[in-house]
């Protein structure tokens, strides 16, 4: 039971190291908050879903294709909303929570909800990982996480655009006089965050089904986890996605499932507490925060 | 001839903003005319609608409370996105010393208005450390987690709510306490933000540190703000949970973090007396257009966006504008 609890954990860590990064790479980049976060995901997922059933276009196709639209809505949406109110933190905030909350209010009121609204996994095979039940999409989320890691590190390492997503990210006012569009680098950065949300849907919804209580739910973790390890900062995502993701797994398997909301809710207002520009949030910390 | 359209400043505008020579009734009904209006619509309209408006105006009361309880908080910096945690303290409170211990209203509203204010302060104190989004990020997560706390422990009735409350005596006892307490807040609060205390808040939102380097502590200031915020939104839940005689999770949902925000934005932040005019035109707004359900809160998250990227001064500001500037054709000189 424990190795198999493990197992789990490990996996719930990669579900929300997944579902928190793309907001962070947004955020860490342009200083956006994009409160629409949990709506992209779910209106990707419902995109698929459409594309799936109603078009039917092979899994891979649709998958594509969403996670591409979604990359197109983000960037319109930046383009006609944020960029308007852009730099002031506020109107930011309310702004793409009102697009969020439309969004996802509006596939409420459609009634999209329901067991037939998921999406398919890739194989229905399992395997026995140390006593533990896993099957192959779970196996596929903690691999496609690593991948993604290890790709956007790469990605704002190595490439022109994303060394400068980091310029921009480190000094705006310089990055502008190395020739570098801040607010072309701004849209990428929200359409990449949209586009990750995708992903990250893709991959997820499977194991359940898409319902727009999910879209605040995926907010909510990701908010969590990016507070914990420290907004803007990749390697804060992954750690704080391991502690809430051990944290919560354990309390499931220990304490109760009715509990696994209290540790997170707990975790955050230690960590403020204590360090309140999260565990490796150190680079905006005296600007920003305090 | 040609004529051209001339804008002036009215006369006692243009002299002061604040010391003014009154020389006539007219000059004295110009400034407090738009102070009275509100008022006595308030006071005088209960007596004349039927049962479903005033059911209506007491909604209205309680999401300008609540508005303006945002609005405060905004206007020291700190963009709350969840007034539900406000509202649901309150309510619950309130319930729970009536459902358990027996009190009446009477007694069980007060307390729970300044219990609930404090507990509310003292959920979001390590929090105050935090500026701009930070701090709403916390805010919006907040009553949702609390939400899933009361569902998982099945503490104080659970899914299921604290239902009979102890209502109060008659439907107008309630508009009157309600209106009562909205127009106390709203001349009150923006009598506050006159003052100098109002001015370190409002300096805390422009430079917390040139505030800081005034010897002034920050921190403190902002518990206080949240305080008053904390306490205005926990009256809002203590008085509904009579008007309804139920407590129950709902009280945490988003519409009550949502519609404050929204009647702020729609009224124009920063002058309190926008918020108030927001929450009177969304209000029954979203009564006339219950017929579409759901999709309310589409139109507000679209309200939202719209007036803050098109109208982000907000329709108070405006109106205010407008109300001291005169118009008139002059003709072109040729």
């Amino acid at each position: 039971m424990f190795a198999g609890t493990i197992v789990f954990a490990l996996i719930n860590s990669f579900i929300l190291i997944l579902m928190a990064i793309g907001f962070n790479l947004t955020f860490g980049i342009s200083g956006v908050a994009n409160f629409a976060y949990g709506a992209l995901y779910i209106m990707s997922a419902y995109m698929s879903w459409t594309m799936l059933n109603l078009l039917h276009l092979p899994f891979w196709a649709s998958a594509v294709l969403s996670i591409g639209f979604t990359m197109i809505s983000g960037a319109l949406m930046y383009r006609f909303v944020l960029l308007r109110v852009r730099g002031q933190a506020l109107s930011e905030v309310i702004a793409t929570f009102g697009i969020g909350l439309a969004i996802l209010e509006l596939f409420r009121y459609l009634g999209l909800v329901g067991f037939e609204y998921t999406l398919p996994v890739f194989s229905n095979e399992s395997f026995m990982i140390a006593g533990a039940y896993v099957d192959i999409q779970r196996i596929a989320i903690v691999l496609i996480g690593l991948l993604l890691v290890l790709g956007l590190w790469l990605f704002t390492h190595f490439t022109a655009t994303g060394l400068a997503f980091r310029a921009i990210a480190q000094d705006e006012r310089t990055a502008l006089t190395f020739g570098i569009d801040s607010d072309w680098a701004a849209t990428l950065s929200v359409s990449f965050g949209a586009g990750l949300a995708a992903i990250a849907a893709t991959i997820i919804i499977p194991l359940g089904s898409i319902a727009p209580d999910e879209g605040y739910d995926v907010l909510i973790k990701a908010l969590a986890i990016c507070i914990i390890g420290g907004l803007g900062s990749t390697g804060g995502v992954i750690v704080a996605g391991f502690i809430v993701g051990f944290a919560e797994r354990f309390t499931d398997t220990y304490i109760g499932s009715h509990w696994t909301m209290i540790v997170s809710l707990a975790a955050i207002l230690l960590v403020l507490a204590i360090k309140p520009s999260g565990l490796f949030g150190r680079q905006k910390e005296l600007e920003e925060r305090i | 001839m040609k004529k051209r359209r001339e804008r002036i400043d009215r006369g006692i505008k243009a002299r002061s903003e604040d010391v003014y020579a009154l020389c006539s009734w007219r000059e004295m009904l110009y400034l407090a005319g738009p102070r009275l209006l509100p008022a006595a619509a308030f006071l005088l309209l209960p007596l004349f609608l039927g049962v479903y408006w005033q059911k209506v105006m007491i909604s209205v009361a309680v999401f300008a409370l609540l508005a303006m309880s945002w609005d405060l908080l905004a206007q020291t910096g700190m963009i709350s996105l969840g007034q539900a945690l406000f509202f649901g303290m309150g309510a619950y409170v309130s319930g729970i010393l009536n459902f358990y211990f027996g009190a009446p209203p009477w007694i069980a509203i007060p307390i729970a208005t300044v219990l609930g204010g404090a507990l509310c302060t003292l959920i979001l104190l390590p929090v105050l450390r935090l500026r701009g989004i930070y701090f709403s990020m916390v805010t919006l997560i907040v009553p949702l987690m609390l939400v899933r706390i009361i569902e998982a422990t099945k503490i104080f009735g659970g899914t299921e709510g604290l239902s009979g409350m102890t209502p109060l005596p008659s439907t107008l006892t309630e508009i009157y306490l309600a209106t009562g307490v909205l127009l106390g807040v709203l001349f009150g609060l923006r009598r506050l933000m006159e003052t100098d205390y109002g001015l370190v808040l409002k300096g805390i939102r422009d430079n917390d540190r040139s505030v800081t380097n005034a010897g002034i502590n920050i921190y403190w200031f902002k518990t206080q703000a949240l305080f008053i915020s904390s306490t205005i939104g926990a009256f809002a839940g203590a008085f509904m949970t009579h008007v309804y005689m139920f407590v129950g999770m709902p009280v945490f949902a988003l519409d009550y973090s949502i519609l404050p925000i929204a009647a702020a934005v729609v009224g124009g932040g920063g002058t309190l007396a926008g918020a108030t005019l927001g929450a009177v035109i969304l209000v029954p707004l979203s009564e006339a257009l219950r017929g579409i359900g759901g999709l309310r809160i589409v139109l507000y998250g679209l309200f939202l966006v719209v007036f803050i990227v098109a109208i982000p001064e907000g329709l108070f500001d405006y109106i205010q504008r407008k109300y001291h500037q005169m118009e008139r054709w002059v003709e072109i000189d040729q």
